[in-house]
């Protein structure tokens, strides 16, 4: 029988000394700031059903304004640009980031402590500089704005990549750390050369940290709002900037329609990294 | 660990690729916008490097100086207040029973996993003046029956120092405690268990056994939640009025309306100088410990 | 008796929220003050817990505990007027020795000028003069158990407990430190309560030892009585080796008694032992116990009928395994009745040790009063 962590009697009655958890005051603060943290969104879906333009006061139930936002076409098109400078952000990302932690995990080399600060920069940055060195670089470069779709968001996936890839090498990272070298030391015994090592043995074990990273990706894409805002072009419609420019100027149920509907895919997302990898995918994003 | 010579193939591989991309894409474009800091304008589309501290002296100006220490103010104060609200929280996840834990960590981080233009527009619905915090004020004030006498004036909440700090601390609440859970969880209980057992209050056991122990971690926390408020734009832009103008809406400006790109590198580095030297105080503060052992 | 009890633990039991069985069954005892007392037991048999309920940092499921007559329900651990030393020793690593031992000093409000004085008296105590300005990360582990100890002695409690305090030491330094926690417990005469999986440390610090078998007591007695007149097969095969065989209680009178065994053959007690006649009992015969002869001469049987009838007290064998330890040799004995026997015989000469060896044949025999009847 293993001993209980200090701590946890998990008997109801008296609380002991260490249950922290267990005392009112702190289910009240962690209540309150729960309450802090959901409130707002849970009204703001609450209201996409509302049937009044003003949105302020309930009117009534409707999904017409859901019907609005998924025939907006400027909307879509964004929705659909941005989904797509998502995925191939994440595709790059991943093989990007996934490299790098193998090479960071398995070699010694001089100049690695530079390296490893460099990886971590983009994480660190404030996002405001990348989007102005983004914007900088592409325009000194002279980055072509009129190439056909999906080249045109080619300035903004290049820009996601960069800033998503270290977050993949992070949890990539974490997770090679629990790996048993002697596994691979077995495989090569039996006759593997060290890319069939790599390929059959430690690409296996990478794959929840890839599974993690490759989420994580995702929604620090979709999610970004300045570095595309900077780096997008006059003629590309991206979701985050037409959300901006709607949300300015009003509040309308439809802005409420289409932000229920992209916090539903972020939780499906996220049940599907819980399914995956449990709450290690969570913790690991820092 | 092997040496890079002994599988270089392997280590050019797998290094190369994204040393390549970091450098062709981050590290010279930052390095473009540091020497830009250093131009200025010729003719209406080119910049000319002349080597000029112009624009960091215009960085210094008055104007530009004070939005530079009120948005490190502000951030200040988020930091604070996430760091207040945000430690009992951590403190109630570590302590909780194994079966809850994995739960209040995701009940934390789902706010952080919403896209942040939707958290931020979701707060507008709340502070404007006929937004959810003002038609409840109005509603008890109708209850409790001084309606008769002095009609509600809705809070201006919106537009206002006090919202950018509110949005700011919505936002960033999540980077809080998730480092200090994580610094809190590895605590060897029995040193809280032994502060206790020598007559030690809870109180006196936090502040002087677990804070301490608990500071790189609690540092990380501060770090990570002081950068992206510095710098944050879009918070401030939908939150704040015309005097809570934030450094990230000046840079903006200078790249987007006033075209005023050596100024707007000058002052975008000045944000990084800052982060840097965050990061720095940070890696000096932990070799400098280590050293002492 | 119980007036002098400094802890009370009366009818304590805990039951840990989705457990089958309770950590600790009911346990009541009493410990007296400045005794050296011990919970001895191997892991799970909740020693540990209840140990943990005396300090306060558990709470017990139903049941009172007393200390100094007191009841300490709801008495959080800080107010209680004990102290504890922790197996990992949760020396406070940012904290200098010194500051470290005069930690519950200052909370008390003691002046400066003593708490100075307290804390060079306490660490002369434990012997660790000289080192209050090392900082913890600079110590042995067995220099840090002391600043542990000198941190709580310090407080002058009135019981001190300590959870498997020598378990993290290795085998030479466990040895020394044995003899210094007795001595140090003699010489501030405050009650000691340990917690130990080890019986060598339970039988050579303490007083009193309770043996705990998964949340009972399965005895509390002296160690020689533990050792020597165990209550049941748990405590006779935990503390220390024993051959235990099953038999059948054939007589029972007050001054003799017979048990008749099918592994060992007749025992024969010279004294009475309270059981029904015929039932079934267990007799238990420690290894140092038994003599072993060369068979041939009939000096086995002549031996065992020195205080025994003919025939009882006595059986034959072959070596079929041993041991050689130094200072005693082990037998591993293949009974002709197919049971296994162990016994340990001192060498008492350079040479013991070559008198027997392997399939060598042997007679054995015990004196009347080495086994012990158990009951359950």
């Amino acid at each position: 029988m293993a001993r209980p962590l200090a701590g946890q009697t998990g008997v109801t009655g008296a609380i002991a000394p260490l249950e922290y958890t267990r005392r009112a005051w702190l289910r009240l603060w962690v209540g309150l700031v729960l309450a802090f943290l959901y409130a707002p969104i849970l009204t703001l879906v609450a209201f996409s059903f509302n049937d009044s333009k003003r949105n302020i006061v309930w009117r009534g139930f409707t999904l017409k304004y859901y019907g609005q936002a998924l025939h907006d076409e400027g909307l879509m098109q964004a929705l659909g640009n941005s989904l797509t400078i998502a995925a191939l952000a994440t595709v790059f990302s991943l093989i990007l980031g996934a490299l790098s932690a193998l090479a960071l995990w398995r070699f010694r080399f001089p100049g690695k402590a530079l390296a490893e600060g460099t990886m971590s920069l983009p994480i660190v940055v404030p996002e405001i500089c990348m989007g102005v060195a983004m914007l900088s670089f592409f325009a000194a470069v002279g980055w072509p704005t009129d190439l056909p779709w999906p080249l045109s968001l080619s300035a903004i996936v290049i820009a996601h990549i960069t800033f998503c890839f270290p977050f993949v090498t992070m949890v990539v990272r974490a997770r090679l750390a629990s790996f048993n070298r002697e596994q691979e030391e077995a495989a090569k015994d039996l006759g593997a050369s060290e890319w069939r090592a790599l390929v059959d043995v430690i690409i296996p074990h990478m794959r929840p940290g890839l599974v993690a990273g490759a989420l994580l990706a995702f929604t620090l894409s979709l999610d970004d709002f300045i570095i595309t805002f900077f780096t997008a072009g006059p003629n590309t419609n991206t979701f985050p900037v037409k959300i901006y420019s709607m949300v300015r100027f009003s509040v309308t149920p439809e802005v409420n329609a289409i932000s229920a509907l992209v916090i539903l895919l972020t939780i499906c997302l996220t049940a599907v990294a819980m399914k995956v990898q449990g709450e290690a995918a969570l913790s690991a994003a820092h | 660990m092997q040496s890079w010579r002994s599988a270089r193939g392997l280590f050019a591989g797998t290094g190369l690729p994204p040393a390549a991309w970091l450098l062709a894409f981050f590290i010279i474009p930052l390095s473009l916008v540091w020497l830009m800091s250093f131009g200025e304008n010729s003719g209406v589309a080119a910049i000319r490097l002349t080597g000029t501290w112009a624009n960091y002296a215009r960085a210094l100006d008055p104007l530009y100086f004070t939005i530079l220490l009120k948005s490190l103010w502000i951030a200040a104060l988020t930091t604070l207040a996430c760091l207040v609200l945000g430690f009992p929280v951590a403190l109630a996840i570590t302590f909780a029973q194994p079966k809850t834990r994995p739960l209040l960590l995701l009940a934390i981080m789902l706010p952080f996993w919403t896209n942040l233009l939707i958290r931020t527009y979701a707060l507008i619905a709340v502070l404007r003046t006929k937004g959810y915090i003002n038609l409840s004020l109005a509603w008890l004030w109708g209850l409790s029956g001084l309606a008769h006498a002095h009609p509600f004036v809705p809070l201006n909440l919106l537009y206002t120092n006090f919202a950018v700090i509110l949005g700011l601390v919505f936002v960033n609440l999540p980077f809080m405690v998730l480092p200090l859970y994580a610094a809190l969880d590895k605590l060897d209980r029995s040193l809280i268990e032994a502060s206790l057992d020598l007559g030690a209050g809870h109180f006196r056991t936090l502040m002087v056994i677990v804070a301490p122990l608990a500071m790189p971690g609690i540092i990380s926390g501060i770090i990570i939640t002081f950068v992206p408020a510095l710098g944050a734009y879009l918070t401030p832009d939908l939150l704040g009025g015309t005097d809570s103008q934030l450094i990230a809406s000046v840079i903006e400006r200078q790249f987007k309306r006033a075209n005023d790109w050596p100024f707007g590198a000058a002052l975008s580095f000045m944000l990084m100088y800052i982060t840097f030297i965050a990061i720095a105080a940070q890696s000096w503060r932990g070799r400098w410990r280590g050293k002492r052992a | 008796m119980a007036d002098s009890a400094i802890i009370s633990v009366r009818n304590v039991s805990k039951v840990y929220s989705g457990a089958t069985t309770p950590a600790v069954d009911d346990v009541s005892l009493d410990i007296m003050a400045g005794e050296f007392f011990v919970l001895l037991g191997p892991s799970g048999c909740g020693k540990t817990t209840l140990l943990r309920m005396i300090a306060g940092f558990e709470l017990p499921s139903a049941g009172q505990i007393l200390i100094d007559g007191k009841d300490m329900a709801g008495v959080p651990p800080n107010k209680r007027p004990v102290n504890m030393v922790f197996q990992s020793y949760a020396v406070f690593p940012h904290m200098s020795v010194a500051k470290n031992v005069g930690y519950g000093l200052r909370i008390t409000g003691v002046p400066a000028a003593d708490i100075a004085a307290r804390v060079e008296e306490a660490l002369a105590l434990v012997k660790l003069d000289g080192l209050a300005a090392r900082m913890p990360d600079q110590l042995s582990g067995g220099q840090r158990q002391r600043v542990a100890l000198a941190r709580s002695l310090v407080m002058r409690p009135k019981v001190l407990l300590l959870d498997e305090p020598l378990s993290a030491l290795d085998a030479k330094l466990r040895a020394a430190m044995q003899f210094e926690l007795a001595a140090l417990q003699e010489k501030v005469g405050i009650t000691f309560v340990t917690v130990t999986h080890d019986q060598d440390e339970a039988l050579s610090m303490a007083c009193r030892v309770a043996v705990m078998e998964r949340g009972n007591v399965a005895q509390l007695a002296a160690p020689s009585d533990l050792y020597e007149f165990p209550a049941n097969r748990f405590v006779a095969d935990f503390v220390g080796s024993v051959n235990i065989f099953e038999g059948r209680l054939t007589l029972d009178e007050p001054d003799r008694a017979e048990v008749e065994c099918p592994g060992l053959g007749k025992v024969w007690l010279n004294h009475g032992v309270t059981g029904a006649h015929g039932s079934q009992v267990w007799v238990a015969l420690r290894p140092e116990k038994i003599y072993l002869h060369v068979p041939g001469e009939g000096r086995a049987a002549k031996a065992a009928a020195e205080d025994a009838p003919a025939g009882c007290n006595t059986a034959r064998g072959v070596i079929k395994g041993m041991s050689y330890l130094g200072d005693i040799t082990l037998y591993d004995i293949h009974l002709e009745s197919g049971a296994r026997l162990r016994v340990s015989r001192p060498n008492l000469s350079r040479h013991a040790q070559q008198a027997f060896t392997w399939e060598d044949k042997v007679s054995l025999h015990w004196r009347a009063d080495s086994p012990v009847v158990l009951l359950s």
